[in-house]
């Protein structure tokens, strides 16, 4: 059902509505109430009506440190676009957010900023929504107790997050329990724990973000089928700090991405089937670390540049199929002029197998004595897992 | 400057040895740095050489010449100068002319390709290698009275500190690795001039970071200001010791 | 004046000076002789501060010499072979020796400099020239301060017959002028007009010291040779 007559109702100190909440209060469905600049200290907003909130000259929602600033409940087509918000109430009990949106649908949220909140957009089981074009800085300093994420979905569906910013958060985005969902050209800079987390979220996608200083870039755990394509890792560094980390998850796939002087590349820790291919590794610590918990994984048609370490592993049996990548490394020739090495290549250092063992040594990186080791173990293999080898080597990168 | 300084200093320069080895420098230098255009690839690159190159130059051919230039130092011995000022005005030009070498032909080229911090790091860490070298050569020369043992002790104490003293490490590790052994490590690798010089420049560039050093002892311990500070003090030790030692046994030393 | 007394000195095992003391008074020009490995080398360096005796004392003009190295500043020393840096030339030897010596070469005693033709090489390197150019070098260095105390190894060893016999003439002039100067040769016939005392050594043991005129008394010979063989005889 239609409403008959969508109102535009204006708030600011000049007109006859001064609050949001009294506009809110006299809104029918389909309404749009305009907010005009101003500061707007309203402690907490709650909308259950079909409504759009539209911000005008840059009004400011302000949560005074204490409250969640916009409640959104069972509604569906409910707009949230053009405002700031900040300074919601900080608990680690509830959860305190800028925007929450709870069990509806259809929702947009664009084009708002949102500083020094707890969490900036909290969504939780919701489907068939879409949050865009948000600016999201955190507060500077924080700790990971103390912050909450970005961009937090739990229990939803149909979701899409698109083209927002998102700083200084303990994650960017996160997903829990999130299905079907797409994530796409975002950037995630200097959060304090993941640009992305995934956790048992199923039949996702992200495509074409940029995660850049995080503590990790994306972190993937016990999901399955999520499909991670066209992103850029770089810079995220320190210690056990990675651009991509996998963990408990199955069938996935890795394409088209850029590893850049990442401290680890990619993590994989009880992973299954998942295909790493045409992804380029610059100049990473370590481009790949797979555990000996991985199984069936496929690593081929990849660039490997100027890495440390260009493969790592914790084990000596591998059961994971690296053939048909470029490595920067590789010595070997080509006599049949196929493109292709004659003599299969190993990506692990012996080197690296030490420092897995006794990371201290690490203080001996670049130094003589471990060129002289690395040189005789690739003259005889000792200690470095026997078939973790690339048996086609390319001779020229993989053109991408 | 003396003129015993002045003339052996000329006297070196002019030598073929000295000036190859600047060349070598300078078209190592020059052929990194055109190989990577990477920056701090380049000059990790060049670390690996440097720390090989400068050690084993300043060693054996500081010991030669000193050899070579026994009669020489024997006529200067029986005329009016003090010992102690024969030795240093010896040790100053050997050293002088090694490091103006290094500094000529790796300098040159580090500062043009990385005018910075780490380039301007890079070449007070050679020079200051230099100067080691050169002295711990001056230590085995006036202990050793042929040259063939002084030779073999330059050649002893390269190997010692270039690959045997971090040998030895990586057994004490391997032994003990299931003891907290991470200072004892990080603090006798400190005692190695070369570790401790390549240590100084790694945690210096975005490497130390790439590889995890960051959070771990390493930035706490040496990257600090303090930690650099402990590093030069370090390293000039590693100058001053061996040169006393030289000039109080060269004192005694009958010829 | 030279005053030595009670001088030992040992490599290792081998005792190579025993208890060697003598007075050497000024104007006496000293014929250091002795079969091979006599200690007459050891004797010298001892001198020069080359080498520290293990006991003994050793005064120069009535100042020891322990420890101390300015009084090298009267004494002219020409070693047996002379090797100086390859590259450098012949004037920048004398300038570095002059510096030492803190002395202007205007100054300097240059006749042997002169009678040799050395200016005319003065910008030759020293890897260049003959073993007798060097040890012409090597005389010149010794004279040139006019020191009170010459110390002459092998003097004439390599050098041409022509310049053996200017070498000769300075020493002659030079001990005329009251110094004290000590040589040590092989070819004992070319001491004949040069020495006033012979020191003989002989494994490191002090033979005889005396007077020329008083041993071609006691042995009625003239030539150095010969007085020395007959007394070699007596022994």
């Amino acid at each position: 059902m239609l409403p008959l007559h969508a109102e535009v109702i204006n708030v600011s100190g000049r007109d006859k509505i001064t609050t949001i909440k009294n506009a809110v209060d006299i809104a029918k469905d389909g309404d749009t109430i305009v907010v005009n600049g101003g500061i707007y200290k309203e402690k907490n907003i709650v909308i259950k009506k079909k409504i759009t909130l539209l911000g005008k000259n840059n009004p400011v929602l302000d949560g005074e440190g204490t409250y969640e600033i916009l409640t959104i409940k069972d509604v569906a087509g409910v707009v949230v676009s053009g405002l700031t918000f900040q300074y919601s109430g900080f608990s680690s009990l509830k959860d305190l957010a800028a925007i929450k949106v709870i069990d509806s649908r259809q929702f947009l949220i664009t084009k708002n900023t949102i500083l020094n909140t707890h969490f900036a957009i909290y969504i939780a089981g919701c489907d068939n929504f879409s949050i865009t074009y948000n600016q999201i800085r955190g507060v500077p300093g924080n700790d990971e107790q103390t912050t909450g994420n970005g961009i937090h979905l739990w229990k939803n569906s149909y979701a899409k997050i698109a083209n927002n910013n998102i700083t200084g958060h303990r994650d960017g985005i996160y997903f829990e329990f999130v299905q079907h969902s797409t994530i796409t050209d975002n950037y995630c800079k200097s959060n304090i724990r993941y640009g992305l987390h995934f956790m048992f979220s199923n039949n996702d996608e992200y495509i074409n973000n940029t995660f850049e200083k995080n503590g990790a870039g994306v972190a993937v755990m016990f999901s399955n089928n999520i499909h991670m394509f066209k992103n850029h890792f770089l810079f995220n560094q320190g210690e056990s700090t990675y651009g991509l980390l996998l963990k408990e998850i199955n069938d996935g796939i890795i394409r088209d991405n850029v590893f850049e002087q990442n401290t680890i590349g990619i993590y994989l820790e009880g992973t299954n089937r998942i295909d790493v291919t045409n992804n380029k590794f610059l100049r990473n610590g370590y481009a790949i670390r797979i555990q000996a918990s991985c199984n069936n994984n496929n690593v081929n048609n990849n660039n490997f540049f100027e890495n440390t370490f260009d493969v790592a592993t914790n084990g000596s049996l591998v059961l994971n199929n690296f053939n048909g990548n470029f490595w920067d490394k590789y010595d070997g020739y080509d006599l049949k002029r196929d493109g292709v090495g004659d003599v299969p290549y190993r990506p692990i250092s012996l080197f690296s197998m030490v420092i897995e063992n006794i990371p201290v040594a690490s203080v001996f990186l670049r130094s003589f004595i471990v060129f002289l080791l690395d040189q005789s173990e690739k003259i005889i293999p000792s200690i470095t897992p026997e078939n973790l080898v690339d048996n086609t080597p390319l001779i020229k990168p993989v053109k991408m | 400057m003396n003129k015993i300084v002045k003339y052996v200093t000329i006297d070196i320069l002019k030598s073929k040895v000295v000036l190859t080895y600047l060349l070598f420098l300078f078209l190592t230098c020059f052929g990194i740095f055109n190989l990577d255009n990477n920056t701090t690839k380049g000059i990790l690159s060049l670390l690996n050489i440097i720390l090989f190159i400068v050690p084993l130059v300043s060693l054996i051919y500081s010991t030669i010449y000193i050899f070579n230039s026994g009669e020489f130092i024997e006529l200067l011995v029986a005329q009016p100068i003090s010992r102690k000022k024969l030795i240093t005005s010896i040790y100053a030009a050997v050293s002088l002319s090694l490091v103006t070498a290094f500094i000529v032909g790796a300098g040159i080229p580090v500062l043009i390709y990385s005018p910075d911090k780490i380039g301007l790091l890079f070449i007070i860490t050679g020079a200051l290698l230099t100067l080691i070298f050169t002295s711990l050569a001056f230590f085995g020369s006036v202990i050793t009275r042929d040259k063939a043992k002084g030779i073999g002790m330059a050649i002893f104490i390269w190997l010692f500190f270039s690959i045997l003293y971090d040998g030895i490490l990586l057994l004490i590790m391997f032994q003990f690795s299931d003891y907290p052994i991470e200072k004892l490590i990080i603090v006798l690798s400190s005692f190695n001039p070369v570790d401790i010089s390549r240590i100084l420049i790694l945690i210096h560039t975005d490497y130390s970071a790439l590889m995890g050093y960051s959070g771990a002892l390493f930035k706490e311990f040496l990257g600090s200001q303090k930690g650099s500070v402990v590093i030069f003090a370090i390293l000039i030790v590693w100058i001053i010791v061996p040169t006393i030692a030289a000039i109080r046994k060269f004192i005694r030393k009958d010829f | 004046m030279i005053d030595i007394k009670n001088v030992n000195k040992k490599f290792g095992k081998l005792h190579v000076l025993k208890d060697i003391s003598v007075q050497i008074k000024k104007s006496n020009s000293v014929a250091l002789l002795g079969p091979n490995a006599s200690g007459k080398t050891t004797f010298i360096k001892c001198l020069l501060g080359m080498l520290i005796p293990d006991s003994g004392t050793i005064e120069i003009n009535n100042q020891s010499i322990k420890g101390d190295y300015k009084y090298r500043n009267i004494i002219g020393y020409m070693p047996q072979i002379g090797r100086y840096p390859q590259n450098m030339t012949i004037q920048q030897v004398f300038d570095m020796i002059l510096e030492i010596r803190k002395t202007a070469l205007s100054s300097a005693d240059t006749e042997l400099m002169e009678a040799f033709g050395l200016k005319a090489l003065f910008s030759k390197r020293m890897g260049t020239l003959s073993g007798g150019t060097t040890q012409k070098v090597s005389a010149c260095l010794a004279f040139l301060f006019s020191p009170e105390i010459i110390i002459l190894d092998e003097p004439t060893a390599g050098l041409d017959p022509l310049s053996s016999e200017i070498l000769k003439e300075k020493i002659k002039h030079e001990r005329s002028k009251g110094k004290i100067i000590l040589i040590t040769s092989h070819i004992l016939s070319e001491l004949d007009e040069l020495v006033s005392e012979i020191m003989y050594l002989r494994e490191g043991n002090l033979v005889f010291h005396s007077g020329i005129e008083e041993l071609q008394h006691r042995t009625g010979e003239k030539s150095v040779s010969k007085v020395i063989t007959s007394i070699l005889k007596t022994l």
